[in-house]
């Protein structure tokens, strides 16, 4: 089980990375991808649009089903990524490059409700019971 | 407690990920089921469905029961061996399950039908053959495992896996089936490739299974088996028909024989029916994937998608849906996925066909 100790999670499995601006990138987690299987569409936000927490935001589509992707924090869209929805396998592959968009958070503060690696790990396992 | 397949274990020794389906514990992947699809139209898959149930029925009466008890007509099986798909219909013309009827001799059918109905329809025709005095002995055959073997490559793949069989694979023609000893070989499948479906007893299904992986054949999860038999144009019952649906408007009216003077249950409701709709293949223009339930738009009114994925084949989205008549194909329709409505062309299914796109 891939859960990378840097990054901060949710329980609806998005990652977030705080980068050194204090933008966040998100994408879904790796045990995400692998509940969903092969990846065959992806759609991220557009930049410019304010998010509420929890809203959701993208889309992603493998062969099995659809799932959305929610908003881990308050804030507005400052890039997507257009090569995952071009080559959505590129989750599959890695979960934790293939990122889906970025986001300036309203509060950087909220960060601090998410999750961090332990308590995902935590999360997962009691899911699988 | 789920019901296990006897080559459950061999499963799960090549890290497939299990779901429960209808009951049974099933592999859904082995890692990726696109591979797997590619494996398939490419090379040569292997699938346990073992979960489906093989009934065998017996006494003097058996055509003239099966003659009342599908919609299809078992007067079209005459050489031993020869196969017949059709619907199991009850009273309001509604379809109990889609079947594929072996005939073997005069005292002995063959027949296959879905794990989720099995129960369902072995009590349907219990009922059946005591109603109407046939004195026929049904006998379920669990001790039987059964094993498709799909793709270009799976007659070489059976014959490495089974010395001596190649006279037989040779000779065997599209949708016939022989017996040797508890041992039978079909030339049926659910993908639009080439291939077998072979029954073994369960004992030996796990040392079969073996051989034909090391001949070559790649196990194949109901994933992939889903995505090939949707681009394949094939019905998947529970999903494009079911006891509420008539098989006319279930593209199904090509296995409801109507020429013959058979009274056969559901009949008289089928005739009396006013058709309506239609099954369909749609094909996504717009980008998205197209999923059972989601709403048609059309000229004619609304139709609703009852099979939907992402092709790997043709790396675009196909479905079956059922919608009005009057819409053909080269028609233009709207599908609403997640509150948009997306552009989609109505084609003649099957999309995929020994590995050629056909669309």
């Amino acid at each position: 089980m891939s859960i990378p100790a840097d990054l901060k999670y949710t329980p609806s499995h998005e990652w977030v990375r705080v980068e050194a601006d204090g933008t966040l990138t998100i994408g879904i987690t790796h045990h995400a991808q692998d509940l969903l299987g092969d990846m065959v569409f992806i759609e991220t936000p557009a930049a410019g649009r304010t998010l509420v927490k929890g809203e959701e935001c993208a889309v992603v589509e493998s062969v099995k089903a659809a799932s959305d992707v929610y908003a881990p924090v308050a804030g507005e869209v400052v890039a997507a990524n257009a090569e995952v929805e071009s080559s959505p396998e590129a989750v599959n592959q890695d979960a934790y490059a293939a990122w889906l968009f970025k986001i300036k958070p309203a509060n950087p503060a909220d960060v601090s409700e998410l999750l961090d690696a332990a308590a995902y790990q935590k999360l997962v396992e009691s899911e699988a019971h | 407690m789920l019901k296990q397949t006897p080559l459950n274990a061999a499963h799960r020794e090549l890290g497939a990920k299990m779901v429960d389906f209808g009951g049974w514990d099933m592999p859904v992947n082995y890692g990726s089921q696109i591979e797997e699809h590619y494996a398939v139209r490419k090379g040569c898959g292997l699938f346990d469905v073992s979960h489906m149930l093989s009934l065998d029925i017996r006494g003097a009466n058996v055509r003239a029961f099966l003659r009342r008890l599908v919609a299809n007509n078992v007067d079209k099986l005459q050489v031993s061996g020869k196969a017949l798909y059709s619907c199991m219909l009850n009273e309001a013309g509604g379809v109990i399950d889609d079947l594929i009827i072996y005939f073997m001799d005069e005292n002995w059918f063959r027949l296959v039908v879905n794990a989720g109905t099995a129960d369902k329809d072995l009590a349907w025709m219990e009922q059946c053959n005591a109603d109407w005095g046939m004195g026929l002995t049904l006998t379920p055959r669990r001790d039987l495992a059964m094993i498709a073997i799909q793709g270009p490559d799976a007659t070489r793949v059976l014959n490495e896996a089974l010395p001596g069989v190649d006279g037989l694979t040779a000779s065997l023609k599209p949708f016939s089936a022989a017996a040797m000893g508890e041992m039978f070989i079909a030339r049926t499948g659910y993908t639009g490739e080439n291939g077998f479906e072979a029954m073994v007893l369960a004992k030996s299904a796990p040392f079969f299974w073996k051989a034909l992986m090391e001949a070559g054949g790649k196990p194949i999860g109901l994933g992939a088996r889903d995505t090939l038999r949707l681009e394949a144009g094939m019905n998947l019952y529970g999903q494009d028909m079911d006891e509420t649906t008539s098989p006319l408007e279930s593209g199904l009216a090509w296995t409801v024989d109507l020429k013959s003077e058979r009274d056969f249950i559901g009949r008289k409701a089928l005739e009396a029916s006013e058709v309506t709709q239609q099954l369909a293949g749609l094909l996504l223009l717009d980008k998205g994937v197209l999923r059972s339930h989601q709403k048609v738009l059309t000229k004619n009114g609304d139709g609703e998608i009852t099979s939907g994925t992402f092709s790997p084949t043709m790396q675009q989205s196909i479905a079956l849906a059922r919608i009005p008549l009057g819409i053909a194909p080269g028609d233009e329709v709207e599908v609403d996925i997640r509150d948009k409505r997306l552009k989609a062309k109505v084609v003649k299914y099957p999309f995929v066909r020994n590995g050629k796109v056909l669309i």
